[in-house]
């Protein structure tokens, strides 16, 4: 039967192209941790186990991941109950202004960070005038600041995972707990909670592991505080590279034992209601003063909330030079934005990142269609380690890949299936690919279980070959599913920070390293107009995305 | 054989079990077969051989005298109808109806006109616009038959047509499909687990179990002359009476000690035996009248009738048909056999 065996053809040799991409390099710097210029050798391996700070910063990583959830969390849950069973006035506006932090791309919100509670930031000249302080009273540096920023922009994780999960729960559970003579405390500890752990422990897996390869925080506000990430930069730029091997295999082994660990606690404790039921209702607040109370507490802290991006947009209209000791600055204008399309120097990295965004999310739709129309419909026998290796680089921290990247190819040796790439032009982009392959292939995958393989059957037996379904049935129905994945992806990439700043060249500089060298040259208006578009487009995305999910088509 | 469609000796084999056995069937053209047979009977797998969804790890598929075993679904000419319909969410009804028109030959009018005609066919017309969410489930399955119609297929397959309407639209529904089919004269396969939907639209009707062919005839064959016992208990109702024919009396059947009577025509054997017995098979008579005594158990009203539940004292349990006010649970009967709707089979061993 050739049918089945071409398709088992095309398994194999997406899941080879997929290994090249995604184990190869990993293997690689494995490989380099322990070899040095004359051979195997465990020297690396002993240097970092002698070294203080490599601890330290693996200590740190860990210790800041952990309490990173806990921050999170407590934030995000109660939150998301709050939004979910409860009603006052502004709650509808308020529970989509509360999702805003992820609008954020990593960078601009530390940015944000810096120019509002920084030293010399918006809230520490008031806290200077009320005071009258010569200075602010705390830095914005170290575990806290670093902690401030993951709480702020991971509690969203929690919130949004709880809030869909709550929005799962039967009503008629809470009843029948109720009928059976529960009150609200026992429905709450024995219904309530074991029905959204699994969004619980999903939500706490999302924040640990992006604390774990959180860059950007500990790169601009780390200050003395070490973590693995930025540790592994310094390294390099030192140019021990061989015990940036090592830092990096740990690293990667940390991901992957907590994520291991954490599926082992998630593993088989997932429920679903058996029957289609509807959420419970938000109940209002009875008392007047208590309504009040309450909506003006969730004003307050959306305020707080969306103070960032109000204070991207407020520095992104300062004029280069004009803004030195004032608490406001005294000055305002859009030339930051009309520089950044008229300047070609400006220009060039919002070209830049927009391409290489866009042939990154190209390229990777398309390996998840592939991956789709074989693991999921024809069913290849390597289906599931396709599977794998599409999801893998989420595991992985993007500073791994990054220098797993760099190290597989930095040499041309086309027989074992490395090319120089890096300095060119093809580097980024691929390394955005291997970034968004878990988003686009999660999304895309997920619309393909969705799909009723009996719709492409039907198209065969009206008489549609294999392209004319694909062209006329599966990929019209699976728009949700691309515009969401393509999207998310696109915006990734495009704000990409942590494998940029490894593999970057002076002439495929994306937005994220040309903000940094703004705020080097203290051109703040700038770097903040670059950190708008970029917010501008994620909040379009997200739009996007929840629009089109609204609007997916029922089978 | 002259058929039109022949099903030659298929067998398809999933890990090694046979879910299609070796199973020979001949359509003559415009006929339309039931298939019909409890889950896991490999129905459906014959249905998507059929289609060619499903390639036959042995056995041929012949239409019109063209071998389409190897023949991708695409180029098979065949008209499927799904079992949730399966059609295209992001397309109005116009254009799933013209999906399976758009391979070139025809003109944009043709097809236009064709769409129209395929519609208006399943009572339709002036639908071409709406959604197909916008559809109850009888217009959507309306249009899913004049989806697979539009392109003039060779066969039509159905899979489990009438499964997702209401109890109450099912038998309108059946009746139009069947007039419909007549009409337009294709020859048909549909798969059922309803044996009143198999009776009601096959022509004949082939009955599976475990892949296996047991018995293709009209329902009139499989009612009144099963072949084995499994059609005697799977077409319509019957009780079995598992016991053994001696030899010093071949005409009864000796079922813990109670000796029951053998239909003319059926004698001549002895050894182990199951007889079938139907629920007009049994009169009810007065104690000690009968065969043997019993207490009648549960009734359930059927209008002209009720069928009650009746126990022998040595505990055979048999259904039997009656006038509803004849008996009352509880009451104590004789039981007899009416020499109809009797069907007796030897069994390999006791």
């Amino acid at each position: 039967m050739s049918r089945p065996r071409r398709a088992e053809a095309f398994g194999w040799l997406l899941a080879v192209v997929l290994a090249w991409l995604v184990v190869y390099p990993i293997f690689l710097v494995l490989v380099e941790s322990v070899r040095g210029p004359s051979g195997w050798t465990l020297e690396h391996v002993s240097r970092f186990l002698e070294r203080g700070n490599t601890w330290e910063a693996l200590w740190g990583s860990l210790w800041i991941s952990l309490v990173s959830v806990v921050l999170a969390g407590t934030l995000g849950v109660p939150l998301a109950f709050l939004f979910s069973w409860v009603d006052f006035p502004g709650r509808r506006v308020l529970s989509g202004l509360v999702a805003l932090p992820a609008v954020l791309p990593p960078l601009v919100g530390v940015i944000a960070f810096m120019f509002l509670y920084g030293e010399s930031g918006f809230v520490a000249h008031l806290v200077r005038a009320v005071f009258r302080l010569d200075r602010a009273p705390w830095r914005l540096e170290g575990a806290g600041a670093i902690l401030l920023v993951h709480g702020y922009s991971m509690y969203v994780y929690f919130y949004l995972f709880i809030r869909a999960a709550l929005a799962r729960l039967d009503s008629s559970m809470l009843e029948a707990a109720a009928s059976l003579g529960a009150g609200r405390t026992r429905t709450l500890f024995r219904v309530v909670l074991p029905m959204v752990r699994p969004a619980l422990t999903g939500a706490a897996l999302l924040t640990f592991m992006t604390s774990l390869a959180s860059f950007s925080a500990p790169y601009i506000f780390g200050g003395g505080f070490r973590v693995m990430t930025t540790q592994i930069v310094t390294t390099r730029l030192n140019g021990d590279n061989g015990l940036a091997m090592v830092q990096t295999v740990s690293l990667a082994l940390v991901a992957l034992v907590a994520l291991w660990s954490f599926r082992g606690n998630v593993g088989g404790t997932s429920y679903t209601a058996q029957a289609k039921g509807v959420a419970p209702k938000p109940r209002p607040i009875r008392g007047r003063r208590a309504r009040v109370a309450m909506a003006t507490a969730a004003w307050a802290a959306a305020i707080v909330l969306l103070l960032p991006h109000a204070t991207v947009i407020l520095v992104s209209l300062v004029p280069f030079g004009t803004w030195t000791t004032e608490a406001i600055p005294p000055a305002y204008t859009v030339q930051n934005y009309v520089a950044l399309v008229t300047e070609p120097e400006r220009l060039r990295p919002l070209v830049n990142s927009v391409t290489m965004a866009a042939m990154a999310t190209a390229l990777a739709v398309g390996l998840s269609v592939l991956a789709g129309v074989l693991a999921v419909r024809r069913k290849v026998r390597l289906g599931p380690a396709i599977e794998a290796l599409l999801s893998l680089p989420w595991a992985v921290p993007g500073t791994v890949f990054a220098i797993a990247l760099a190290t597989a190819f930095s040499i041309s040796s086309p027989a074992t299936g490395r090319f120089l790439l890096v300095g060119t032009l093809w580097i980024l982009p691929l390394a955005y690919l291997v970034r968004n392959l878990p988003i686009t292939g999660r999304a895309i995958l997920a619309g393909f279980r969705q799909l009723d393989p009996a719709l492409e059957d039907a198209a065969a037996t009206l008489g549609a070959g294999r392209w004319r379904t694909l062209r006329r049935v599966t990929l019209p129905l699976l728009r949700p599913a691309l515009a969401a994945g393509a999207t998310l992806a696109f915006v990734t990439a495009l704000g990409d920070f942590v494998t940029s700043i490894i593999l970057y060249t002076y002439d495929t500089r994306p937005i994220s390293m040309e903000i940094l060298a703004s705020l080097r040259d203290s051109d703040v208006g700038v770097a903040a107009a670059y950190g708008v578009f970029l917010m501008v487009l994620s909040a379009g995305v997200f739009v996007i995305g929840s629009e089109s999910g609204t609007k997916g088509v029922g089978a | 054989m002259t058929d039109f469609l022949i099903l030659d000796r298929l067998t398809k084999r999933f890990d090694g079990f046979a879910a299609v056995d070796d199973l020979s069937l001949g359509l003559a053209q415009g006929e339309i077969m039931a298939l019909l047979g409890p889950s896991g009977s490999g129905k459906t797998t014959t249905l998507r051989l059929l289609a060619g969804f499903e390639w036959a790890d042995d056995g041929r598929v012949v239409v019109d005298g063209q071998d389409v075993t190897r023949v991708a679904p695409v180029d098979r000419r065949f008209g499927m109808v799904f079992q949730h319909y399966a059609l295209f969410p992001h397309l109005d009804v116009g254009a799933n109806v013209a999906f399976g028109l758009e391979t070139g030959r025809l003109d944009r009018g043709e097809r236009t006109r064709r769409v129209a005609e395929a519609l208006t066919m399943v009572d339709l017309a002036g639908y071409q616009r709406r959604s197909v969410s916008e559809l109850s489930g009888g217009q959507q399955q309306r249009v899913a038959l004049a989806r697979a119609l539009a392109p003039e297929p060779r066969i039509l397959l159905l899979d489990e047509p009438l499964s997702n309407l209401d109890p109450s639209l099912r038998e309108r529904t059946r009746s139009e499909l069947r007039d419909l089919i007549h009409r337009v004269g294709i020859t048909t396969v549909l798969v059922t687990h309803e044996q009143e939907e198999a009776f009601d639209l096959g022509d004949r009707i082939a009955l599976l179990r475990d892949g296996r062919l047991q018995q293709v005839g009209s329902p009139d064959e499989l009612y009144q002359a099963p072949v084995n016992p499994f059609v005697a208990g799977f077409v319509g109702r019957a009780s079995d009476l598992r016991g053994e024919v001696t030899a010093e009396d071949p005409s009864v059947l000796v079922v813990d000690g109670v000796r029951w009577p053998l239909p003319e025509g059926s004698r001549g054997f002895t050894g182990p035996a199951v007889m079938m017995v139907r629920p007009e098979g049994v009169r009810l008579v007065d104690t000690s009248r009968g065969v043997t005594d019993a207490t009648v158990g549960a009734r359930r009203f059927l209008g002209a009738t009720a069928l009650f539940t009746v126990e022998t004292d040595n505990g055979t349990v048999l259904e039997v048909t009656t006038d509803p006010h004849a008996v009352r649970t509880g009451d104590r009967v004789g039981l007899a056999l009416t020499g109809i709707g009797l069907h007796l089979f030897p069994t390999a061993s006791a």
